[in-house]
């Protein structure tokens, strides 16, 4: 399971194996089923939740409105409590400023908050090729780093795995790494969290440089939050002589009392807690406390242009609380890494595809990931409407239609492989334009009703491996509407 | 008041017993129902499955065809969602494409007046109580659409408590989708037949004879899956349950 999520396969394919893998299965529906009860209780406590909610929502538009004024004000603030900003248009910019100030320092290991950013533009394998390791300090990112996997949920990146499996990823990897795992380790929790805690607190003190995401990005004062459970992250932030900071240019919000929305919002909604243990909060650099040099790096890596989508936008509201994963029939049964991307789930088949556009099989799969059911938008905390971002992308994917790339305004083709079913659809709409070539339609189905095979050829195979096809009646309704006059005519 | 029955194109092509039920039940509560001959499809296929521009023709013939009555009504909350949901977001889409206020002016007027059977029987002719028999334990689907996109709530399930002999069980992990999703079983089989077989599951460990729906779509899709897992249970549409009488009762 490792490497890339370059040349994934399309979501079908790579869903298939998830979906046959009883025990993943088990496990994933264990865990989603366990926290989407407890994160409805957590927001049924909170008598405004729906005013707390569409709060979020306005709060996230105006900023994303406004957010060239906002950045520039952020930018100022950074710079005035001591800190340096950078701007980086895409992965391979953000890489390499952070290589470059990595080499500055003369360092050649880090120490990582988890972070999704650095994890969407591939910043762990980008230090590598120069020479520079970055170490992962959240237990779950630490499972998915030495097991050399891929996350599989924003939230829970290591939901894939169980704890005996753990068990054997630390006996074999931990040493390879650092502090090896104690001997004779069992799969208690206790004793898996201890191993991680003495292999991490070694580098903790060791590690001069700290790379860390956020949360949120305070517009007024240039601070920045992280909102965490285990502390492994407070250590990065305050022990590092060197804070480096990469975060999306959509995580800012404009004051303070901004934030007690997303304060309230975030934890009820990704782990259900009224309030999560741990909210790091640094603003610049203070004498004598905490790192001497903090940068920010502000990516952007398609978000500017998912900005010019209209519809698509929305997604830029995200707050990462993974309460659409969770609640998703289609995470449930496929698991993350058929998403082909950090952001797995409903949110990451609209964000992905406008991130990186739908060039790629697997990006142009993406938005068809989702049966419309809506229980992603009912639990948004920022009340993402993903069902209908979804069909927008499909509509990108099978009409093609101009969209932003890098700045400019380009015309996209229809992606390949549609060609069937837009001739069929266009067909249908051709027929159901004209009620009397419905009819005719109806009326040749019902005639040859005992010659229709009980399986399907082509794509309608999918249907008939698992189910069974409805029988087409003798007549259709309106010949029975026509023949009983609407029934008055007592036939049946 | 000039009531008209959109009975959907799946419905009139493959369920028309879900037709006869909601003509036999309007009339008994006293409606007099007409079925406008020119109507097909509410376009709801082409829409999700992102061609919005063959959708809006067939949302227009919609409008034309239904435009003058008062109200009108659907056996299925997903082409009851297209109508009252997603005909407005057409027409904003048209406008914000720059193509003027046409198409939202022309849908506009159907909008407000299209009701989800469950919804009409409960909202407009304020019954519960429909002088239903049906003597069989039963066990209530909330489709996606029904649920979330109408906010069809408590009604079909007053509606179903109402019913003289019908026992109602009710269904683990009712409000997770079935898996059906209209394009969504063909473009991902595998993840769709795993939902229909938890949904199938949940629905058997009831002790129902009847699953019922308030949308054929998505019992087609459960119903395959029963019938394929052996389960001895039976799809049935909700309609054809209310229309059930001691006279006349369904098979």
């Amino acid at each position: 399971m490792s490497g890339t999520f370059v040349g994934m396969p399309a979501f079908p394919e790579a869903a298939r194996e998830a979906v046959h893998d009883a025990t993943l299965r088990g496990n994933l529906r264990h865990a989603t089923h366990t926290i989407r009860a407890k994160r409805a209780k957590a927001v049924a406590e909170v008598s405004d939740w729906a005013t707390l909610r569409e709060a979020g929502k306005r709060i996230k538009d105006h900023t994303l409105r406004r957010l060239d004024r906002y950045l520039e004000q952020l930018e100022e603030s950074v710079t005035a409590a001591g800190g340096t900003v950078h701007w980086a248009a895409d992965a391979d910019e953000a890489n390499r400023i952070v290589a470059d100030l990595v080499k500055a320092t003369g360092e050649s290991e880090v120490v990582k908050v988890k972070s999704m950013a650095t994890q969407e533009i591939g910043l762990n394998e980008a230090l590598e090729a120069e020479g520079i390791r970055a170490y992962e300090t959240d237990l779950a990112e630490l499972i998915v780093q030495l097991g050399r996997d891929r996350p599989s949920h924003i939230l829970v990146p290591a939901i894939h795995r169980n704890r005996g499996e753990i068990r054997d990823i630390f006996r074999r990897e931990m040493g390879e790494w650092g502090r090896p795992a104690p001997d004779r380790l069992t799969d208690t929790p206790a004793e898996l969290t201890e191993a991680a805690r003495l292999h991490l607190r070694e580098k903790f003190l060791r590690a001069k440089v700290g790379i860390s995401g956020a949360n949120f990005m305070v517009a007024e004062t240039g601070t920045l939050v992280v909102v965490e459970s285990e502390g492994n992250g407070r250590m990065c932030l305050t022990l590092p002589e060197t804070l480096i900071s990469v975060v999306g240019i959509e995580k800012i919000v404009p004051t303070w009392r901004d934030l007690e929305v997303f304060l309230q919002t975030l934890p009820r909604s990704s782990t259900a807690e009224r309030m999560n243990p741990y909210t790091s909060m640094w603003t610049g650099t203070t004498d004598g406390d905490g790192p001497r040099a903090f940068h920010l790096v502000l990516l952007d890596n398609g978000r500017t242009d998912t900005l010019a989508d209209e519809v698509g936008r929305q997604a830029l509201r995200c707050i990462r609380c993974s309460a659409c994963l969770n609640v998703c029939p289609v995470y449930e049964r496929a698991g993350g890494h058929a998403y082909g991307s950090v952001y797995p789930g409903p949110i990451g088949a609209i964000l992905s595809p406008q991130l990186r556009g739908t060039g790629s099989e697997i990006d142009a799969s993406l938005p068809y990931a989702s049966s419309l059911c809506g229980a992603c938008y009912e639990v948004c905390p920022v009340a993402i409407d993903i069902p209908e971002v979804l069909v927008h992308l499909r509509e990108r994917v099978v009409e093609g239609g101009q969209v932003t790339s890098r700045g400019d305004k380009v015309v996209l083709k229809p992606a390949k492989g549609h060609a069937a079913e837009r001739a069929a659809m266009r067909a249908a709409r051709w027929a159901f334009s004209r009620p009397a070539a419905l009819r005719t339609g109806q009326r040749l189905a019902s005639r040859t009703r005992r010659l229709h095979p009980r399986t399907l050829p082509g794509p309608g195979r999918a249907w008939s491996g698992t189910r069974d096809l409805p029988q087409v009646p003798a007549e259709p309704f309106r010949d029975w509407w026509l023949r009983t006059n609407g029934g008055k005519d007592g036939a049946k | 008041m000039r009531v008209a029955l959109f009975l959907t194109c799946v419905n009139d092509t493959l369920y028309p017993d879900t037709g006869r039920a909601v003509v036999k039940l309007l009339t008994r509560l006293g409606v007099d129902v007409d079925f406008p001959m020119a109507q097909t499809c509410c376009g709801q296929a082409h829409y999700n499955t992102g061609y919005r521009h063959e959708a809006e023709p067939l949302a227009r013939h919609f409008s034309d065809v239904f435009g003058e009555y008062d109200a009108i009504v659907t056996p299925s909350g997903s082409c009851g969602a297209m109508v009252r949901e997603l005909y407005p977001r057409m027409g904003e889409r048209a406008r914000a494409e720059g193509r003027g206020d046409s198409l939202a002016a022309t849908l506009a007027p159907v909008v407000p007046r299209t009701y989800e059977l469950t919804e009409f029987l409960v909202d407009v002719l304020e019954v519960t109580d429909v002088g239903a028999y049906y003597p069989h334990r039963v066990t209530y689907h909330p489709t996606c659409h029904g649920l979330r996109s109408l906010g069809l709530g408590e009604r079909p399930l007053r509606l179903l408590r109402a019913v003289e002999g019908l026992e109602l069980a009710e269904l683990p992990g009712a409000e997770e989708c079935c898996g059906f999703g209209g394009t969504f079983a063909l473009k991902n089989p595998d993840v769709s037949a795993a939902m229909g077989a938890d949904k199938v599951r949940n629905a058997a460990s009831t002790g129902a004879e009847v699953l019922c729906a308030a949308d054929n779509s998505c019992l087609m899709h459960i119903g395959g899956t029963m019938a394929r897992l052996r389960t001895g249970m039976r799809p049935v549409h909700i309609a054809e349950i209310l229309a059930s009488t001691k006279e006349d009762p369904a098979v």
